[in-house]
């Protein structure tokens, strides 16, 4: 018997069936994706009202009206959450740092009280269901999923500096043994179905149009609502907690793995790692507040906002694509062009065919094209191998690709990339070569790491049709583009570009032409500092151990070695201008290195390492020969070493935005994180800057430049911010 | 302030810490009560005299837990007004039952204490206590929980000891022990194991291995390489100790201390409670001291505590004639002798816990009681016993004879 009517709330609405079986459906209206933002938690708490008293309820299916169930917290919630306890603490940090807790614990205290309730909830999952939509998955007595590849579910609050806050770290490390549940924890990794259900997380697997049926036929067939841990003698999975003979066995090296992945730099693992292991020794209940409280701890941190800014809200502006001129209508070129197919033309082509585009392969002959497509296809089958990429998408793609012969095969082409070898001459032939053959509009581009464009511009005949588009290696992963706009690029090229860009599914910064650009620039600072720290005596382990210590992800001589030294030493040399470089000692390490011993890095199996077949590279001993034997490791400051590395590049990024390479910080910021790797718990290295505030860094920079010498000088654009109290995302933003 | 003398001392043999060791039906209070008893039969002790019996013990659970002290002294048919406390330095406890010990002496508010320890690894196991340090990652990552033995390995890493160093370190150590025992050295001390009708379980030490040589040794896996490379403990070490590319693991059971059960105590007051109870004085303590180390090389706390030993007692390395080093692993002693250039010869000279085994909370006051016996045999007058402490820490106490 039905005695309630249908409620329509705004996001949720409910509907009962004659069965008292009630569906809550999740639409939040003019959204793509269903997001928790408060006025989601306050519908959600009605809803929850009306079940509990509505007698005639029996159970609640919850389900999306949209294709994905939801994406999980709203991040301007949680910016918002952020930016009121800054403003608040000041006057009273205790009754600020309250609020916060409480604000930031709703959703975790309201999902209690669903798995509290009494009767039962079934979550029905299509598409992605992320974060705190699968947290309210976890805090409901079933979940059922549908069994295409669209349906996906995790946790990747990590990956923006968050950790699980609404009962996450709780319900999954009672409901998996502590090395599966931390790994997806900390992982942030989307799951697949079957995944899903093997771990444990999804209880029933079906058709996607069957989902209803069967969670209301679990509710028909009666479910426990009293979960394990609610009941006596519960005992976490997997041994039984951290004060066992197995969490002695477990926790020791998750904390180890967890410093040898992080350095230590994550508060939010660290914290995650905390909640996890304190919950489990609590009841749950407790343990949910102690979750709240380290979650409100982790909000109240720099580094929560800054990777949420960074990582999420300026990335995805850039994604929406800012610098886009405005005004010029969206076009993109059915069919793209590549010559070069070689490592990264292949590579491109594959990305490009991935994303729809017919897609030309060229090289100087019909045997290397289709080499390439062989590389382009080998990768998508390594990729679908590793369940990275649907089959379908993979073999759509492969047909999107093909070898053409001769540069007459791109004349039909929108959009050309050229890809071949990174020397100038080559690279003036190349382009000239794609100009006789494509029509009057179509777009010509040139993927240069470093390559000033207007040393390349005059062999195309319609410049102003040119410009830079900056892959990085490997295609399929790195998900920024530099795209360089020369001094005759147009706003239409930059716009086409861009649309491009866009649809490959990839992050891309506006930078204007100059040695290195943006990315390469900074990189080339990161590694001279790396090998001046070499010739003042640093041991070149602890060179490359502080690096990573500083949170990049590679040492800068093993950095120099990926790149190739001799290519680093040309660099140097001609970023010197020939006179001055003999007297360099960056340049001199190089120029032993590769022109006089032959170390080329990594790709001639010798450079700052030796690289053993078969076995681990190791630096190599001979260092010590011409560097001088190193300094006694008690000797030096490691937090200096780590801090010359940070600052070396954040100033560089200062010069980048004063003479106008990078015009927007928030694109130094995603493009220092995306493109090199600049550590994400300072927001990039605008950022940086700004969280030390333009004041103590330029303080910073000068005391370095005092001991150091004079590359750590800071501009007189950094004085001037200082001085005014201003920041560096305010003077160099673009719209 | 009074002096704290040392009157008396004495161990059991230590008994191989598994099932099937001398010592393993013998429960943890009962190898506290043996040497309790040992000491009241040898000196005639009207046990009423003693304060207090402080006992170290690393794993005080089970059996060994609640007190294990205040236990012996009932087990061992002490007068009941002696009272007992169980305390945990880790493996420096028995040597800081002894400082603590002293420091009631010269405080002047004890007259006569019994400092010792006890440990049944056999039967309660190692790590059985538990304990924040490696598992909460509060204490963890601030102190570089690292598994003892990668800690060790990174101190012959940094500091240059090969394998080579380490296991003839080894060697060393099983031949000084075999030739201590050969010739008696350890006869004062040892006191013998028995049941109840006085049938002896052990009279010797069981761990040693001697005629132990390098070839034996070298044919011993590493054993703490899959934990420093798979479960990222060698990049905790290199985190703190960045100049280190890789850490070379060169530690196994062969050149570590050996897991054995085993107690000690030693018999400590003023000079007028040794005259009342009819006692002649050994040696006198002369300064004691604890300090932190670095906590990721965990065991270099010997060369801190040393130094600060020394400054303490305004005395110079000259001064000292003999040295105990415990043998936690061969490295730790390497790295002690390497950073104070001291003459091998002076140092472990009858061998250690490579060879005899490191009974965790019995053994400081085993090597003092060692380091006694021998500078009465050489006639010589001042002696350092230095002690390497999970977590980095190290324990050190200088004795002079009298």
């Amino acid at each position: 018997m039905q005695t309630f009517g249908p409620l329509d709330l705004g996001c949720f609405r409910f509907e009962a069936g004659d069965d008292g079986v009630a569906v809550l459906t999740w639409d939040t209206p003019g959204r793509s994706m269903n997001v928790i933002a408060e006025w989601a938690i306050e519908e959600l708490d009605a809803v929850l009202a009306r079940v509990v008293d509505d007698a005639a309820i029996t159970g609640v299916v919850v389900v999306s009206a949209k294709a994905e169930f939801s994406g999980g917290a709203d991040l301007a919630l949680i910016e918002r959450l952020i930016a009121d306890y800054r403003a608040a603490a000041a006057a009273d940090a205790v009754a600020a740092a309250t609020a916060l807790f409480e604000r930031s614990r709703r959703l975790s205290v309201l999902y209690r009280r669903i798995e509290t309730c009494g009767k039962p909830w079934v979550v029905a999952i299509a598409g992605r269901c992320l974060g705190g939509g699968l947290e309210l998955a976890l805090a409901a007595h079933a979940r059922v999923a549908a069994d295409d590849g669209a349906t996906r579910i995790g946790l990747p609050e990590v990956k923006v500096g968050l950790f699980p806050g609404a009962g996450g770290t709780q319900r999954v490390m009672r409901m998996l043994e502590p090395e599966r549940a931390l790994t997806f924890l900390t992982g942030g990794r989307e799951h697949g179905t079957a995944e899903a259900a093997a771990l444990g997380l999804v209880d029933r697997v079906v058709p996607r149009e069957r989902l209803v049926d069967e969670a209301r036929a679990m509710i028909a067939a009666g479910i426990e609502t009293v979960k394990p841990w609610d009941r006596s003698g519960f005992r976490p999975p997997g041994g039984g907690g951290p004060y066992t003979p197995a969490g002695y066995r477990f926790w020791p090296a998750a904390i180890a793995r967890y410093r040898q992945e992080t350095s230590d730099n994550y508060p939010a693992v660290r914290l995650l790692l905390r909640a996890a292991f304190e919950g489990l020794q609590l009841p749950i209940d407790r343990a949910l507040t102690v979750e709240s409280r380290l979650f409100a701890e982790l909000l109240a941190g720099p580094e929560a906002a800054a990777m949420i800014r960074t990582v999420f809200a300026e990335k995805r502006a850039l994604d929406r694509l800012v610098r886009r001129p405005a005004g010029v209508p969206h076009r993109l070129p059915d069919t793209v062009g590549v010559l070069g197919a070689g490592f990264m033309g292949s590579a491109i082509a594959a990305a490009l065919a991935l994303a729809g585009f017919e897609v030309v392969l060229v090289d100087r002959d019909a045997a290397a094209a289709s080499r390439g497509r062989e590389t382009a296809l080998a990768g998508l089958a390594e990729r679908v191998r590793v369940r990275h990429l649907e089959g379908a998408a993979a073999e759509a793609a492969m047909r999107c690709l093909t070898a053409g012969e001769g540069t007459e095969a791109l004349s039909g082409a929108g959009l050309v990339i050229e890809a071949v070898f990174e020397d100038a001459a080559t690279k003036r032939a190349a382009l000239a070569a794609i100009s006789d053959v494509v029509a009057d509009d179509a777009v010509i581009a040139t993927n240069t790491s470093a390559l000033p464009l207007a040393g390349l511009a005059d062999a195309v005949r319609r410049p102003e049709r040119f410009l830079g588009l900056h892959f990085f290696s490997p295609v399929d992963r790195m998900r920024l583009v530099e795209v360089i706009r020369g001094g005759e690029t147009d706003d239409a090229t930059l716009a086409l570009a861009l649309d491009v860009v866009g649809r490959l599914g990839k992050t891309p910064i506006v930078v204007a032409d100059g040695r290195g650009f943006y990315v390469s620039r900074v990189v080339a600072a990161y590694v001279g500092e790396g090998v001046r720290m070499l010739t003042e005596g640093v041991p070149p382990a602890m060179v490359e151990t502080v690096g990573r210590l500083a949170g990049m992800p590679t040492g800068p001589l093993a950095l120099a070695d990926e790149i190739g030294l001799d290519v680093a030493w040309r660099v140097v040399e001609a970023s010197l201008a020939g006179a001055a470089s003999s007297g360099d000692p960056v340049a001199r390490v190089f120029s032993a290195l590769a022109p006089e011993r032959g170390r080329l890095g990594r790709k001639g199996g010798a450079g700052f390492y030796d690289y053993p077949a078969g076995g681990r590279k190791a630096l190599w001993p001979g260092l010590a020969g011409f560097v001088g034997r190193p300094r006694p490791a008690e000797t030096i400051r490691v937090e200096g070493l780590k801090q010359r590395f940070l600052v070396v590049q954040a100033l560089e990024t200062v010069r980048a935005l004063v003479e106008g390479v990078v015009a927007d910080a928030r694109e130094a910021d995603v493009g220092s994180v995306l493109g090199f790797g600049f550590p994400a718990f300072t927001g990039g290295t605008a950022s940086y800057v700004d969280g030390l505030g333009t004041a103590r860094f330029a303080a910073m920079c000068s005391e370095l430049a005092d001991r150091h010498g004079e590359r750590f000088r800071p501009p007189m654009l950094l004085a001037e911010l200082a001085a005014g109290g201003g920041t560096l995302r305010g003077r160099f933003a673009v719209a | 302030m009074p002096d704290a003398f040392v009157y008396d001392h004495v161990r059991t043999p230590r008994g191989r810490g598994k099932p099937d060791g001398a010592l393993h039906e013998v429960s943890t209070v009962r190898l506290a009560a043996i040497v309790l008893a040992a000491l009241r039969e040898r000196n005639d002790l009207d046990t009423a005299l003693v304060d207090d019996v402080v006992l170290g013990c690393v794993d005080p659970v089970g059996e060994a837990g609640g007190d294990v002290a205040r236990a012996a002294v009932f087990a061992a048919g002490w007068d009941r007004r002696v009272a007992g406390v169980q305390i945990n330095r880790f493996c420096a406890s028995g040597l800081e039952a002894v400082n603590m010990a002293a420091a009631a002496v010269m405080s002047g508010q004890h007259e006569l204490v019994v400092a010792g320890g006890v440990e049944s690894m056999s039967r309660v196991g190692i790590g059985a206590s538990g304990g924040a340090w490696p598992v909460d990652p509060w204490v963890a990552l601030p102190s570089s929980f690292l598994p003892q033995g990668v800690a060790a390995d990174l101190i012959a890493t940094k500091y240059g000891f090969s394998r080579d160093d380490v296991d003839a370190y080894a060697v060393e150590s099983q031949r000084r022990a075999a030739q201590a025992w050969a010739e008696g050295r350890f006869a004062r001390s040892v006191v013998p194991v028995c049941d109840g009708l006085g049938i002896p379980l052990l009279a010797r030490d069981e761990h040693m291995r001697p005629g132990t040589d390098l070839r034996a040794l070298a044919a011993l896996e590493p054993s703490f390489r899959a934990l420093g490379e798979q479960a990222g403990f060698d990049a905790v070490a290199i985190a703190a100790h960045p100049e280190i590319e890789a850490v070379r693991h060169v530690h196994h059971a062969g050149n570590s201390s050996g897991i054995v059960d085993g107690a000690s105590a030693v018999l400590i007051g003023s000079e007028e409670a040794g005259e009342a109870a009819g006692l002649t004085p050994r040696a006198r303590i002369r300064a004691f001291v604890s300090t932190g180390s670095d906590p990721a090389l965990m065991l270099t706390g010997p060369v801190d505590a040393t130094d600060k030993l020394l400054r303490r007692a305004r005395a110079s390395l000259a001064d000292v004639d003999l040295f105990e080093i415990n043998e936690a692993f061969s490295a730790v002693v390497l790295r002690t002798v390497q950073a104070f250039e001291l003459d091998p010869d002076e140092v472990n000279v009858n061998g250690g816990a490579i060879a005899m085994g490191h009974p965790l909370g019995a053994t400081g006051a085993m090597l003092l009681g060692t380091l006694l016996d021998e500078l009465e045999r050489r006639d010589l007058a001042c002696g350092l016993v230095a002690m390497c402490i999970g977590a980095g820490m190290g324990t050190a106490t200088l004795i002079e004879r009298v």
